[in-house]
């Protein structure tokens, strides 16, 4: 196994052995086609697999990891789908199964901190609340700040503030005055990108105040609701797609 | 139990993490001296120090799950979690966890909440800790819990990394054991 991971996990990390498979994902078996919305095209969840532009994938726009790599195989079968929540017609990309995985939840936080060690970034944000899973992990292994990017009224202290769209109406992300300074390298981190309102939010806080984007990074994209397009400049990493 | 009082008497680390603390005053109301977890955060080392202190505790006491309560117990769970090779379960406000949960209430100051786990998250005999970033009453943490306990699902402890002087010389709560590694900072300046 890989240890591309910073001294600090290298260290804490106790190689143990995998767990049963959690019997929740039983009843969840990934290999079967998922009936979707009229939204989305009826496919399984398949990997997305770049191909030749894997081995450009620092320089192109989006990547995910080469789809031979096992590691990916295994973090999508350990997501588990819940059909018509939060309302009818949504199929919700559920993750607490694959925290329930210990290999699953080791292997993803390895890959984003292979991808991002050594490139001098300063600043993990984490989108609340999923967002602060992955990212504290991250943010420890690659010896960088976590900064929470919080709904509002949560930050106690002086915060600005970001609007964005829902299906219908607004909502606001904060950040702490202070949290970042200009001129540092930031990722942002989210379980999941559907819109892109969300990361486009937490990317205009940052860049207010003179921060670097240097990628947005979920475990999960939903494609056909392209919101990539949403991140302007920055260039948005996933592990898995969902379409 | 502190964690001065257990074996960390003098260790600097818990002077690195209390200095990082910040106190805002007079949130989320007036009278209230909020400790604020998020510089502690910004704080690389420090953030280590506090990961390592719980794995170093725990790594060694065949925990197969960390549980952390929304939703500053999710910048601390998972990192322990990850390190002592236990799954991790968010504990989470009402309608967030999409499957099938089980919940617990719990007190407010004014009102009542509600704690949810997913079903089958946590199975019977799992040994389990419960992560916060701060206990004050003990509310939140009873219920979580409860909520393991409802599962068959032993709790050898509840670990913060912040404790009000409520649960100062308590060690235990609602029977389980509580470590907690610094006190709150700042109360002197409260006149």
């Amino acid at each position: 196994m890989q240890t591309l991971i910073s001294p600090f996990v290298s260290h804490s990390l106790r190689l143990a052995p995998p767990l049963p498979r959690n019997s929740l994902l039983n009843n969840y078996h990934q290999a079967s086609p998922i009936r979707l919305s009229s939204h989305f095209s009826t496919t399984s969840l398949r990997l997305f697999n770049s191909g030749a532009a894997a081995a450009a994938s620092r320089d192109s726009e989006m990547t995910t990891e080469d789809g031979k790599d096992p590691r990916i195989a295994k973090i999508a079968s350990s997501i588990r789908v819940i059909p018509d929540f939060p309302k009818p017609g949504i199929m919700f990309q559920d993750i607490t199964t694959l925290l329930l995985d210990t290999e699953a939840f080791k292997d993803t936080i390895a890959l984003f901190v292979e991808r991002y060690q050594g490139r001098g970034i300063s600043v993990v944000a984490g989108v609340e609340a999923r967002g602060f899973i992955f990212g504290p992990p991250i943010a420890l292994a690659i010896g960088a700040k976590f900064v929470p990017m919080r709904k509002p009224k949560k930050l106690p202290g002086k915060v600005i503030s970001e609007e964005y769209s829902l299906e219908y109406g607004t909502d606001k992300m904060e950040m702490h005055v202070g949290a970042v300074e200009p001129g540092e390298r930031a990722i942002i981190i989210d379980d999941l990108i559907a819109t892109g309102g969300t990361l486009a939010a937490a990317i205009r806080l940052l860049e207010r105040v003179g921060v670097k984007i240097v990628e947005c990074a979920c475990v999960i994209e939903l494609p056909e609701l392209k919101g990539k397009e949403k991140l302007g400049d920055a260039p948005l990493f996933v592990l898995v797609s969902s379409a | 139990m502190f964690a001065a009082e257990n074996g960390l008497k003098g260790d600097p680390r818990l002077e690195a993490i209390s200095a990082a603390i910040r106190v805002v005053p007079n949130f989320p109301k007036k009278g209230i001296m909020f400790q604020d977890i998020t510089t502690l955060l910004l704080d690389h080392k420090a953030f280590k120090h506090t990961i390592d202190i719980f794995v170093d505790r725990y790594k060694d006491m065949h925990i197969s799950v960390v549980a952390g309560v929304e939703a500053r117990g999710f910048m601390f769970g998972p990192s322990i979690a990850l390190a002592i090779g236990a799954k991790f379960i968010p504990l989470r406000k009402p309608g967030k966890l999409p499957g099938k949960v089980i919940s617990e209430s719990y007190e407010l100051e004014y009102g009542h909440d509600r704690l949810e786990m997913h079903v089958g998250a946590v199975e019977p005999r799992e040994r389990v800790i419960i992560i916060d970033d701060l206990v004050a009453t003990g509310g939140t943490l009873s219920a979580a819990i409860s909520l393991m306990e409802s599962q068959g699902a032993e709790v050898v402890e509840c670990a913060c990394v912040i404790g009000l002087p409520e649960v100062k010389g308590q060690h235990k709560l609602k029977g389980k054991p509580l470590y907690v590694l610094v006190e709150p900072s700042g109360l002197d300046e409260l006149c």
